[in-house]
């Protein structure tokens, strides 16, 4: 899969927040074999530098891909794109501007304006988006070149609550990476998101928080892979009536 | 002599434990007062091994478990137990809680009221740790410095340790490559109406707090966990969320003064377990996160067993029990 020109190896982006342990996030990452790692920079090094577990994340190599998390303004959140491509050297960034405080459901009037200022400035926007097929196109136009649709609300567990959205979105906007981020909470969902054809799925709290997060990130790696491989397999339609996997036409008449 | 730098939580507890091994200690910190530039200063002095598991590593209960005792030889250990509650629609957190953690019973709003009359109303469901206590961080530091100087120990304040110690117990100051901060920040509070007896935690998928009393009306609220080395004043949203959380376990809180704002810097190694690490002839302590009342006695006893251990060559003969 190809982002910004880079390519990458996997299509499982990982969280970094919540973990019980750096430690522990360092093996997630490694047993996942996840291409990206998000941090937030305001939620986690609030005016200090934070290298220490920002040193920790890049010792084992992964991409890491910064965000605006908890920004509520298009202000805040360049401000903050500006400190993390200081802090981390990148061009990258996952762009959250949040709505409502108690949703975290993106602001897509914030959102589109925040692209369009930070793709002009040289960023690579990665927007979190809801599955608003208009609000697609105008982050396409104010520069973005991928799109992270929520399957449910942050650290929701939901799962893909609108799979129809999505299969139209992937309808819509055939030849763009979409990235599923927010609300996964199992493998299952993962795969549900893959199969629907999205190009990738960021999982943070279901992983972070899970009883084993690196037996759960190794099986979101997994169910991201069964469903890509599943959405490529051209599945079968669904029916009401049932059809018999035997053939029926040969079979002995015993009566 | 055994030299020490740091009178903080990890050095004073490591002079206890070798002046208990018989050996003598001088304790040297830049600080003018015990605990002044600690982190423990900003601790909640929970004695909690088995609420702390949600998070940690078994080693929070098998190091853990026996600080209560250890400590209650030096200074007052309230054994009130934690009480552990949800907002109705949180309910799936303290069912997480539950998974993540043992030691526990649950508790219905009937029973929830019975411990804590102020919350009379508010939760429908808690776990209560009955084994579990809390202490006064300061005071519990204070009367540790007491007990070492009672034993002889030497205490150096306004002194910078000589180079080369044989125990270094400087917190996040220590120059050791995999060592992070986790910045805190807390709130203390005092209010008149208010009566808890108990250390409160309240479950919030974004905002966990817990409020610990420290008495006559004063009450401890922390904290939160952000990886960062800045040590300046606490932020804005940070106490927001804290007091936010406070007036949710009990509106009472609303008329509550916030007589204090505070924040530390917990040291951590990657796993954030605590360490002894044995680098040119000095050995450190560090590494205690959130855990540092929870695992100083045990890592100050181990500390105290491997310096006896380089000294004597045979540990076992002046091992204290």
């Amino acid at each position: 899969m190809i982002l910004y020109d880079t390519e990458l190896p996997s299509r499982l982006f990982l969280g970094t927040a919540q973990y019980p342990s750096p430690a522990i996030l360092q093996e997630a990452i490694r047993a996942s074999g996840c291409a990206v790692a998000t941090v937030s920079l305001r939620r986690e090094n609030a005016n200090g530098s934070g290298a220490g577990f920002r040193d920790l994340l890049q010792e084992t190599g992964v991409r890491i891909l910064p965000n605006t998390a908890g920004c509520h303004s298009v202000r805040e959140a360049v401000t903050t794109a500006h400190m993390a491509r200081e802090v981390f050297g990148t061009r990258w960034i996952k762009l959250e501007v949040i709505g409502h405080a108690d949703t975290l459901q993106p602001d897509v009037f914030g959102l589109v304006e925040a692209a369009r200022i930070l793709s002009a400035d040289g960023f690579q926007v990665f927007p979190y988006t809801t599955e608003d097929l208009v609000v697609g196109e105008h982050l396409l136009a104010a520069g973005c070149e991928v799109l992270m649709p929520w399957g449910a609300p942050i650290g929701s567990g939901r799962g893909v609550v609108n799979p129809e959205g999505l299969r139209a979105m992937r309808a819509h906007f055939p030849g763009v990476p979409l990235v599923v981020d927010a609300g996964i909470g199992r493998p299952s969902d993962a795969a549900v998101a893959m199969e629907l054809g999205m190009d990738a799925v960021l999982v943070n709290t279901a992983v972070a928080r899970a009883g084993a997060p690196v037996a759960m990130a190794r099986a979101m790696a997994q169910a991201v892979e069964a469903g890509r491989l599943g959405h490529h397999a051209d599945p079968m339609d669904r029916r009401d009536m049932a059809v018999p996997s035997t053939p029926v036409p040969g079979l002995a008449e015993l009566i | 002599m055994i030299t020490i730098a740091g009178a903080g939580l990890a050095g004073l507890a490591c002079a206890h434990e070798l002046l208990a091994r018989g050996l003598p200690v001088t304790v040297y910190d830049r600080a003018e007062e015990i605990g002044a530039a600690s982190a423990s200063r900003y601790a909640g002095g929970m004695l909690a091994p088995w609420c702390e598991r949600e998070s940690a590593e078994e080693e929070v209960i098998t190091l853990g478990c026996r600080a209560l005792d250890w400590w209650a030889r030096i200074t007052p250990v309230h054994r009130r137990g934690t009480l552990v509650v949800a907002p109705r629609r949180d309910r799936a957190e303290l069912r997480r809680f539950a998974r993540r953690t043992r030691g526990f019973r649950d508790l219905d709003a009937a029973e929830i009221t019975d411990l804590e009359p102020e919350l009379a109303g508010r939760f429908d469901a808690g776990l209560f740790f009955d084994r579990e206590a809390h202490l006064d961080p300061r005071r519990a530091l204070r009367d540790l410095a007491r007990a070492v100087a009672a034993r002889g120990g030497e205490i150096r304040l306004g002194t910078a340790a000589p180079a080369g110690v044989d125990l270094d117990c400087t917190g996040i100051s220590a120059p050791l490559t995999d060592l992070r901060a986790v910045r805190g920040e807390m709130a203390v509070l005092r209010s008149a109406e208010i009566r808890i007896t108990r250390t409160l935690r309240l479950l919030h998928p974004r905002t966990p707090i817990y409020l610990v009393p420290r008495g006559e009306g004063i009450y401890m609220l922390g904290a939160t966990m952000v990886e960062s080395d800045h040590d300046g004043p606490p932020t804005l949203r940070a106490l927001m969320e804290l007091l936010g959380a406070a007036f949710a376990l009990a509106p009472g809180f609303a008329e509550a003064e916030v007589i204090e704002t505070g924040a530390g810097l917990r040291p951590a190694f990657p796993d954030n377990l605590p360490r002894l690490d044995w680098r040119d002839g000095t050995l450190f302590l560090n590494g205690l996160y959130r855990h540092g009342f929870l695992l100083a006695p045990a890592m100050a006893e181990a500390a105290a067993d491997k310096i006896m251990e380089m000294r004597h060559g045979n540990p076992r003969e002046f091992r204290t029990a």
